[in-house]
């Protein structure tokens, strides 16, 4: 019997697959079901000079510090109980990222949206009065061709975010690529995989299509595989963000990460040398390590 | 209860209240401690039909304490807020690292967009909150570094460069209430500017305007914000906040 195509690659695969130059959506929510395996692998890669879309968090901080961003699009790059991203904050500061893209989360959305349905832009009310579009001279407003007894208004005419690839996390996924989350949360990881002409999704655990629903209903089946181009099984991949109900955020290792990244090139230099030196398996073998040491 | 035990604090929680006392049935959304304390109050006492939640993806059915859990009455996760911000039944109570004499605010960077002094958090949601739903700030430490002439980048947008963007942003900008440590205030002031509506006990017109960076509109007669009622300071005391985590945003004094 048929079945439809085996998706499943490494993390190396994938990687090894992307180029310098592209424009790569990176799904989850700040400190929240992050693709962290894979972003780890752009760390450990040679490429470059790449516009990341992100709500960021210290996936952004990470490819910050690593000089991997040409260009980034954001409304915010948060760890929530680290409010400020030390990483992205100095790239800001020290102008180290050539070109901003700063929208407003709705505009964001709104974006990813025009580019999963293949236009060129959408309107909107955000921006509107704001330094967004001060910012962002390039994005410019449309005047609605209809009178719905307010006057033709004149609205921002949010671009889209067409993306090369999209990276995402979620917690399961059989072979050929149809996921389910089974936290609270989807996010925007469907609009991301729709938003791209690739996309890589990376899952604590690859199961039949039958586990894909076992104990969870059908509606957390959240992307289909026509949207997927590979997967990734990556244990722990969305580490140290969450993964809901697969773990919590690991906050000890956050804040030890936001210390690093916050002080002297040889604070961050040590936590690059003992975190991120080494492959997937080597990461989360220091993980453990550093976890052991917390509890003793 | 005597008014000597009232805190500066439980006054905050009763003005940030009393901004969401006439809101009627909308989506209830604080930002931070203070704001939370205040949305849950007023759905105690002044507004029973607010609908707020836990701050990740569910709506609450009852009105849990700070930092606890009720039964949902509903799914809220990200992608529904935006939905519920263009649908307008919503109220946003967010922070302001600034503040201006127009009421715009930024929670973007301070100094030049191009390179900051100080990267902040970016601009959120706040250029689409104040052009789509009400929206008020809360200002844990009011002094002259947050409320500002002029906001190095403007994220919130206030009525009067609402109005200059045309109606479509006008239609629904509804800047509703700044409420800091030592006062009320709002934008319907002369020219769109920020107004003082009350002090709080204690707090005189004279350390508000001190404290402050650009010239407030002063009404002839400033009244004292209002003390919380001895129901308020019950279900603050010993329902919503009973660990006193409101202390740390507001000090004792």
């Amino acid at each position: 019997m048929s079945k439809p195509r085996d998706k499943r690659m490494s993390i190396d695969e994938v990687v090894a697959s992307l180029e310098s130059g592209m424009t790569i959506g990176i799904g989850g929510w700040g400190p929240r079901r992050k693709p962290m395996a894979l972003v780890r692998a752009i760390l450990r890669s040679d490429l470059t000079d790449l516009t990341i879309v992100s709500w960021g968090g210290a996936d952004v901080g990470l490819l910050a510090r690593a000089g991997k961003i040409r260009k980034l699009v954001y409304a915010f790059v948060s760890l929530d109980s680290v409010p400020l991203e030390p990483n992205f904050q100095r790239a800001r500061q020290d102008a180290t990222i050539p070109e901003l893209v700063e929208l407003d989360e709705g505009m964001f959305a709104t974006g990813l949206k025009a580019a999963a349905q293949r236009l060129p832009f959408l309107p909107m009310r955000a921006g509107l009065g704001s330094d967004i579009l001060v910012n962002n001279p390039w994005i410019t407003t449309v005047t609605s061709p209809y009178d719905e007894g307010h006057g033709h208004e004149e609205l921002v005419a949010v671009p889209a975010l067409t993306l090369d690839a999209a990276l995402v996390h979620l917690n399961r996924a059989d072979a050929h690529g149809n996921a389910t989350y089974l936290g609270p949360d989807p996010y925007f990881d469907e609009l991301f995989a729709m938003a791209a002409d690739r996309t890589y999704l990376s899952v604590e655990q690859i199961v039949d299509t039958a586990g894909l629903t076992v104990d969870t209903p059908v509606q957390r089946v959240l992307l289909n595989r026509m949207m997927v181009t590979g997967v990734v099984e990556t244990p722990n991949g969305a580490h140290f963000t969450n993964c809901v109900p697969d773990y919590e955020r690991d906050e000890r290792f956050q804040r030890a990460y936001a210390a690093a990244a916050g002080g002297t090139d040889e604070e961050w230099a040590a936590f690059e040398e003992r975190f991120l030196s080494g492959d997937e398996e080597a990461y989360q073998a220091a993980v453990v390590a550093f976890a052991e040491e917390g509890t003793k | 209860m005597s008014t000597d035990t009232i805190t500066r604090a439980d006054v905050c929680a009763a003005a940030i209240a009393d901004a969401f006392k006439d809101d009627g049935e909308i989506f209830a959304s604080p930002m931070g401690l203070l704001p939370t304390l205040g949305v849950r109050l007023a759905r105690l006492t002044s507004n029973p039909d607010l609908v707020i939640s836990d701050g990740e993806a569910l709506w609450q059915g009852g009105t849990p304490p700070l930092g606890r859990q009720d039964v949902p009455e509903g799914w809220i996760p990200f992608p529904r807020v935006f939905d519920i911000i263009t649908y307008g039944k919503r109220h946003v109570m967010m922070g302001a690292t600034q503040v201006d004499r127009h009421g715009n605010q930024n929670i973007s960077a301070i100094g030049d967009f191009a390179q900051p002094k100080r990267q902040l958090l970016g601009s959120r949601g706040a250029p689409g909150n104040t052009v789509n739903n009400r929206t008020s700030y809360w200002v844990p430490r009011h002094s002259p570094r947050v409320f500002v002439e002029q906001v190095d980048i403007v994220s919130g947008v206030g009525p009067k460069r609402a109005k200059e963007a045309g109606p479509a942003a006008a239609r629904f900008n509804d800047i509703h209430r700044i409420v800091s440590n030592l006062g009320v205030f709002d934008v319907r002031g002369a020219d769109d500017r920020v107004r003082l509506l009350s002090a709080h006990p204690g707090v005189s017109v004279d350390e508000i305007v001190e404290a402050t960076g650009f010239e407030l509109e002063l009404p002839a007669d400033v009244p004292a914000s209002r003390e919380p009622s001895a129901e308020e300071l019950l279900v603050i005391r010993e329902m919503l906040d009973p660990k006193g985590l409101r202390f740390k945003e507001v000090p004792h004094g």
